[in-house]
C-alpha cells in the first residue's frame, strides 16, 4: 500500500463531520501555523515539499505563492479552484464529498501564509450536494473557533466562502474563475498581468486546486521535507487519480507519485484491469480529456522501452510524439471495442459546446474540428478530411488567449497521430459506420481486425 | 406578461440574497449573481426576463449585465422546463459505459425527442457535459441530485415512481 495523505482516514465513518475529523488530530496544523510560524515558514515549508499544482499545469505552488504583490492597504485573496469540469476528473468531489475539512484547514494555513482575509471555493454549480456538505463543514469551522476575527487569539482574521458556478467548464482556467467570481460571463483575461498582481478585484490574487490547497494541512504539520521523500524525482507527494471508463474498479485513489502506469491499471489495488475479461486494452487518456490520447504500447511503457511511471516527468516522457501529461489525473481506459473516432468527436463537441468564444481560432476552429469529425464518424468523410483535422488543430494551438485552445487541439492532434487507421478505416467503409448509433460497438473490434490485417 | 413591479421575492428569497452580497466587498454586490440566479431558479424553475429585470433590479446593476450572465451558463433554464429535468452525462467516459445506450431508452420510454417535456408535464430530458461522475457512469443530474450508476430498472423505477407520486 502507498502513502496515504488525503485518504489517510478514508474508512473512518463521519469523517466529514468536525468532531470525526478533530478526533482524528484534525486542524492541529492551524494551531501549528498560527502559534508557532510566521506566514513567510509557511511558504517555505510549501517551496521545500516540491509540491506541484494538482489543477492540471503542474505550476510548482510554493513558487506561485512567493509572486503574490503584497501592497500597503490592499486586500489578497485566495480562491480555491473546484470548477472541476475536465472530462475524466472526479477527484476534487472525492476530496470534498468525505474529507472537507481537510481543504478548509489546508485553505486556513494557505490563506495565513499568503496573508489573505477572506477566501473562496470556487465550486461548479452541478455540485450542489457538495456545496451543502461544505457549507455545513464551514459553519462548524467557524463555531470551534477556525475561522472568523482573531483566530486562536493570534490576530490573523479569515473569512471563507463557497461560490457557486453555473455550468461552464471555462470558469475553471484561473481568470475565467476570477472574470465569473466578480459577476461576469467567464470569458478569460489576457495575461500578463497575471492574477498574482491584479486578480479579483484588481487585487493580488493566488489561484490554486483543492487537492493543492488540502495538502498544505499535511505539510505544515510534517514539514516540506517529509512530504519530498513521498514520491520520485520532481514528482513529490501523492496524487488523487480520478479512473474511468473500461477498467474494473473505476473510482478515485491516491497513488504515490512513481508507481507505474502498469501497476495502476492491473492491480486490484488500484483499477483491477480491464471491465470485460477478453477484451484488450487499447488506449489511455492520462490526466483528463485534454491531454494527449496513447494507444497501449506508449501508455505501458515509453518509446525508449522503460516503463511509464505516473509522474509529471515520465507521462511527458517523448514530448507529443510519444507521451502525454499528468494533467489533472482524469485517468480514462479504452478497450479494443472503442472507437476512437467517435471519442475524438465525442471531445470535440465538449470543447465546441465550452469554447467561451473570444478568440475566432478557438470559436471557429472547435466548431470545424466538431463538425468533420462529426462526418468521418458517421460514414460521409473524404479522405482530406483527416489532414483538415491537423491542420486545424495547428491553427488554433498557440493562437488563443488562454490554454483552452490548446486543450482543445491536443485530443484531435493525438488520435490522428496515433489512431490513424481508424479515421482511415472510417473513410474507407463508410456503409459499416453509418448508423452506428453508439460508442462501443462490439463489431468495432472485429471490423478493424479485418482492416489492420489487410 | 408581468412586470418588475410585480413581482415580489417572498421575505426568505429577500434574506439569503441579503446573506450572498454580504460574502463579497462593499459595491461588489454584482458578484453575487451567479448565487442569486441560482435561487430565484429554484422558486421559479426558469428565468424569464422579468424575473432577470428584478435581479438587476435588487443588484443595482443594468438588465444587459444579467442577460449577458445567464446565457452563458449552461445551468439557467431560459424557457420553461418539465418539473423534472433529467440531465444525462452524454461525455465519453460515460458514453464507454453505456451513456447514449441508457439516454435512448429513457428517451423511448417517454415518449418525447432531447429537450421535449413530456405531456403531462413532468420530464424533460436533456443530455448534457461531464458531471463529474465519470466512475459511477451511466449517470443523470434531476435537479441537486445525481443518480448514478444507472440501468434501465433504475430508470424505469424512477419514473414510474415521479409518475405515481403526481397523480
Ligand atoms: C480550460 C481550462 C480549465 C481548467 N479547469 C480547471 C479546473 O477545473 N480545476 C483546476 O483546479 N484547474 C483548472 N485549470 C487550471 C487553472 O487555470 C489553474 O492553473 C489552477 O487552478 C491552478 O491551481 P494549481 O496550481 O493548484 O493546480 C483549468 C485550465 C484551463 C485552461
Ligand atoms: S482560447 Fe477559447 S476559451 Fe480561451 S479565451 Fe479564447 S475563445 Fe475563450
Ligand atoms: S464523462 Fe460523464 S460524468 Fe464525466
Amino acid at each position: 500500500m502507498g502513502k496515504k495523505i488525503i485518504l489517510e482516514h478514508d474508512h473512518v465513518p463521519g469523517l466529514k463531520n468536525y468532531e470525526v475529523y478533530r478526533g482524528v488530530g484534525g486542524y492541529r496544523s492551524v494551531e501549528k501555523a498560527l502559534k508557532t510560524m510566521s506566514p513567510n515558514d509557511v511558504v517555505e515549508e510549501v517551496k521545500k515539499s516540491g509540491l506541484r499544482g494538482r489543477g492540471g499545469a503542474g505550476f510548482p505552488t510554493g513558487m506561485k505563492w512567493s509572486f503574490i504583490a503584497k501592497p500597503e492597504g490592499v486586500p489578497r485573496y485566495l480562491l480555491c479552484n473546484a470548477d472541476e469540469s475536465e472530462p475524466g476528473t472526479f477527484k476534487d468531489r472525492y476530496l470534498m464529498q468525505y474529507n472537507p475539512h481537510f481543504l478548509i484547514e489546508g485553505m486556513i494555513c494557505s490563506s495565513y501564509a499568503l496573508g489573505c482575509n477572506t477566501s473562496y471555493i470556487y465550486v461548479r454549480g452541478e455540485y450542489k450536494f457538495i456545496i451543502k456538505i461544505l457549507e455545513k463543514a464551514i459553519q462548524e469551522a467557524y463555531a470551534a473557533g477556525w475561522l472568523g476575527k482573531n483566530i486562536l487569539g493570534s490576530g490573523f482574521d479569515l473569512d471563507l466562502y463557497v461560490h457557486t458556478g453555473a455550468g461552464a467548464y471555462i470558469c475553471g482556467e484561473e481568470t475565467a474563475l476570477i472574470e465569473s467570481l466578480e459577476g461576469k460571463r467567464g470569458n478569460p483575461r489576457m495575461k500578463p498581468p497575471f492574477p498574482a498582481i491584479s486578480g479579483l478585484y484588481n487585487c493580488p490574487t493566488v489561484v490554486n486546486n483543492v487537492e493543492s490547497l488540502a495538502v498544505v494541512a499535511w505539510i505544515v504539520n510534517n514539514g516540506g521535507e517529509e512530504y519530498a521523500k513521498i514520491g520520485v524525482e520532481r514528482s513529490s507527494g501523492t496524487k488523487l487519480i480520478s479512473a474511468s471508463g473500461n477498467i474494473r474498479n473505476p473510482g478515485v485513489y491516491e497513488i504515490e507519485l512513481g508507481l507505474s502506469v502498469e501497476e495502476f491499471l492491473y492491480s486490484d489495488e488500484y483499477c483491477g484491469g480491464m471491465q470485460h475479461a477478453g477484451r484488450d486494452l487499447k488506449a489511455v487518456v492520462a490526466g483528463g480529456s485534454s491531454v494527449p490520447i496513447l494507444p497501449k504500447e506508449l501508455i505501458l511503457k515509453t518509446a525508449a522501452g522503460t516503463d511509464r511511471l505516473m509522474t509529471y516527468e515520465s507521462l511527458s516522457d517523448g514530448g507529443f510524439q510519444t507521451g502525454t501529461m499528468l494533467g489533472s489525473g482524469g485517468f480514462i481506459v479504452y478497450d479494443e471495442a472503442a472507437c476512437i473516432v467517435r471519442n475524438t468527436w465525442n471531445f470535440s463537441r465538449f470543447y465546441h459546446h465550452e469554447s467561451c468564444g473570444q478568440c475566432s481560432p478557438c470559436r471557429e476552429g472547435t466548431g470545424w474540428l466538431e463538425k468533420v469529425l462529426h462526418r468521418i464518424e458517421n460514414g460521409y468523410g473524404h479522405w482530406d478530411d483527416i489532414d483538415l483535422l491537423v491542420d486545424i488543430t495547428k491553427k488554433i494551438e498557440g493562437n488563443t488567449i488562454c490554454p483552452f485552445g490548446d486543450a482543445a487541439s491536443w485530443p484531435v492532434a493525438s488520435a490522428v497521430r496515433h489512431f490513424r487507421h481508424e479515421f482511415e478505416y472510417h473513410v474507407r467503409y463508410p456503409e459499416k459506420v453509418k448508423n452506428r448509433e453508439h460508442f462501443a460497438a462490439e463489431p468495432m473490434r472485429l471490423f478493424m481486425d479485418e482492416f489492420v490485417k489487410k | 406578461m408581468s412586470t418588475t413591479q410585480e413581482i415580489q421575492f417572498s421575505e426568505a428569497v429577500v434574506n439569503r440574497i441579503n446573506e450572498y452580497i454580504s460574502h463579497y466587498p462593499e459595491g461588489r454586490q454584482k458578484s453575487a449573481i451567479l448565487p442569486i440566479l441560482h435561487l430565484v431558479q429554484e422558486e421559479y424553475s426558469w428565468l424569464s426576463e422579468p424575473l432577470m429585470n428584478k435581479v438587476a433590479e435588487v443588484l443595482s446593476i443594468r438588465p444587459i449585465e444579467v442577460y449577458e450572465v445567464a446565457t452563458f451558463y449552461t445551468m439557467y433554464n431560459l424557457q420553461p422546463v418539465g418539473k423534472y429535468k433529467l440531465e444525462f452525462c452524454r461525455t465519453s467516459c460515460c458514453c464507454l459505459r453505456g451513456a447514449e445506450n441508457i439516454m435512448d431508452y429513457t428517451l423511448n420510454k417517454l415518449g418525447v425527442k432531447e429537450g421535449e417535456i413530456t405531456p403531462d408535464g413532468l420530464f424533460t430530458v436533456i443530455g448534457v457535459e461531464c458531471l463529474g461522475a465519470c466512475g459511477y457512469a451511466p449517470m443523470m443530474q434531476v435537479g441537486d441530485d445525481y443518480i448514478e450508476h444507472l440501468t434501465p430498472e433504475s430508470i424505469d423505477e424512477y419514473i414510474d415512481s415521479r409518475r405515481n407520486a403526481a397523480r
